[in-house]
C-alpha cells in the first residue's frame, strides 16, 4: 500500500472520533430536556452549564478532525 | 471544474516586509484582525459619545452587551472576577466579530487560523497562572489537589494536571476546528452548486437544492460563531474563577 493511501484511510479512521461527540452531544442536550420537562422552573438557570457541557464534548470530537489534518497536510 | 475548499485559509501577504530575516509582511490576516478591532471601536465609540437616561438603539446595543459580559463573569467568577472585565470583554467581542466578519463572503475568517486562537488561549492561561501565583503563592499548586483519600490522590493528581495542561490546546483547537470546519463545509456545498449547474439540462435545475442548503448552513455557522464567543469568554471566566477561588468556591 502506498503512503498516499495509507494516510487517506488514516484519515478516515480519525473521523471515528465524531461517534463520541455525537453520543456525548445528543446525551447533553437529551439530559437537558428531560431535566428542564421535570422542572420547567430550573431550567433557565441551567443553559450556561447546557452550553458549557456541549462545548466541552464537542471538543473532543474536533480533536478527531485535528488528527485527520495533521495526517494529510503536516506529514 | 474542481475547486479547493482549503484555499480560503490561505494566509497571502498584501505587504511584504522582511526584517532582520523575519517575515513580518502585513497579511490579508492583519488586514482582517484591523479591520475586526477598528469595527469593535467604532461600534463602542459611537454608542457612547451621545449618553442619554433613555438610550436609544446603538446606546442600548453597547449597554446590552456590557450586561451580558458583566452578568456571565459575576455568575461563573463571583464580584472579584469583575477585576478582569476589560480582558473577558475584548475577548468575547474580538471573537464574536473575527467570527462574524468571517462569515461574510470573500473574507478572510482570523480565527479559523491556529496561530490567532492559540494566541488568545495563552493569553488566558497565562494570566490564570498570573493570577493564581500572585495570589496564592505556592498555594495555587493545590488546584491540583482535590479533596480525596491519598490512593484516590496519586490517581487524581496527574489527571488534575493533564487536565490543566491541555486547556490552552482544547480552549484554541475548539474555536479553530469549528471555524475550519463551518467554511470548509460552505465551501464543498458550494462546489456542489458550480459542478451541477455545469452538468446542464436537469442537473442544472437541481443545482437550487445544495443552494438552499448552502443559505441554511450559513444560518447555523452564524449561531456557531456566537455560540463559540460565548463559551471562550465562559470559560476565559470558569479558569479566572478557579485562579481566584481554588476549588473552594462553589
Amino acid at each position: 500500500m502506498s503512503v498516499e493511501a495509507a494516510k487517506m484511510i488514516g484519515a478516515g479512521l480519525a473521523c471515528i472520533a465524531l461517534v463520541g461527540a455525537g453520543a456525548g452531544i445528543g446525551n447533553v442536550f437529551g439530559s437537558y430536556l428531560q431535566g428542564a420537562l421535570r422542572n420547567p422552573g430550573a431550567a433557565a438557570g441551567q443553559t450556561t452549564n447546557l452550553l458549557l457541557g456541549f462545548a466541552l464534548c464537542e471538543a473532543t470530537g474536533l480533536f478527531g478532525l485535528v488528527i485527520a489534518l495533521l495526517i494529510l497536510f503536516a506529514f | 471544474m474542481q475547486i479547493n475548499p482549503m484555499e480560503q485559509f490561505r494566509v497571502e501577504p498584501i505587504l511584504p516586509l522582511h526584517i532582520a530575516g523575519y517575515d513580518v509582511s502585513f497579511t490579508n490576516q492583519a488586514l482582517v484582525m484591523c479591520v475586526v478591532v477598528a469595527a469593535i471601536s467604532i461600534f463602542m465609540v459611537i454608542a457612547s459619545t451621545s449618553r442619554k437616561l433613555v438610550p436609544g438603539r446603538m446606546q442600548s446595543m453597547a449597554e446590552l452587551s456590557y450586561e451580558f459580559v458583566g452578568n456571565m463573569i459575576h455568575s461563573a467568577a463571583g464580584e472579584e472576577g469583575l477585576k478582569f472585565f476589560p480582558l473577558v470583554f475584548t475577548i468575547f467581542f474580538f471573537v464574536l466579530f473575527a467570527n462574524v466578519v468571517g462569515l461574510i463572503p470573500g473574507v478572510f475568517t482570523v480565527t479559523s487560523q491556529i496561530a490567532v486562537t492559540f494566541a488568545l488561549a495563552m493569553l488566558v492561561i497565562l494570566t490564570v497562572l498570573v493570577t493564581g501565583f500572585a495570589r496564592h503563592g505556592f498555594g495555587f499548586l493545590k488546584l491540583f489537589v482535590p479533596k480525596a483519600p491519598f490512593v484516590l490522590l496519586l490517581l487524581l493528581v496527574p489527571i488534575e494536571v493533564i487536565s490543566f495542561l491541555t486547556r490552552p490546546i482544547s480552549l484554541s483547537v475548539r474555536l479553530f476546528a469549528n471555524m475550519l470546519a463551518g467554511h470548509t463545509m460552505l465551501k464543498v456545498f458550494a462546489g456542489f452548486v458550480i459542478a451541477l449547474g455545469g452538468a446542464g439540462g436537469i442537473l442544472s435545475v437541481l443545482s437550487i437544492a445544495p443552494m438552499l442548503l448552502i443559505i441554511a448552513i450559513t444560518a447555523l455557522e452564524m449561531l456557531v460563531a456566537l455560540l463559540q464567543a460565548y463559551v471562550f469568554a465562559i470559560l476565559t471566566c470558569i479558569y479566572l474563577s478557579e485562579a481566584l477561588h481554588l476549588h473552594d468556591h462553589h
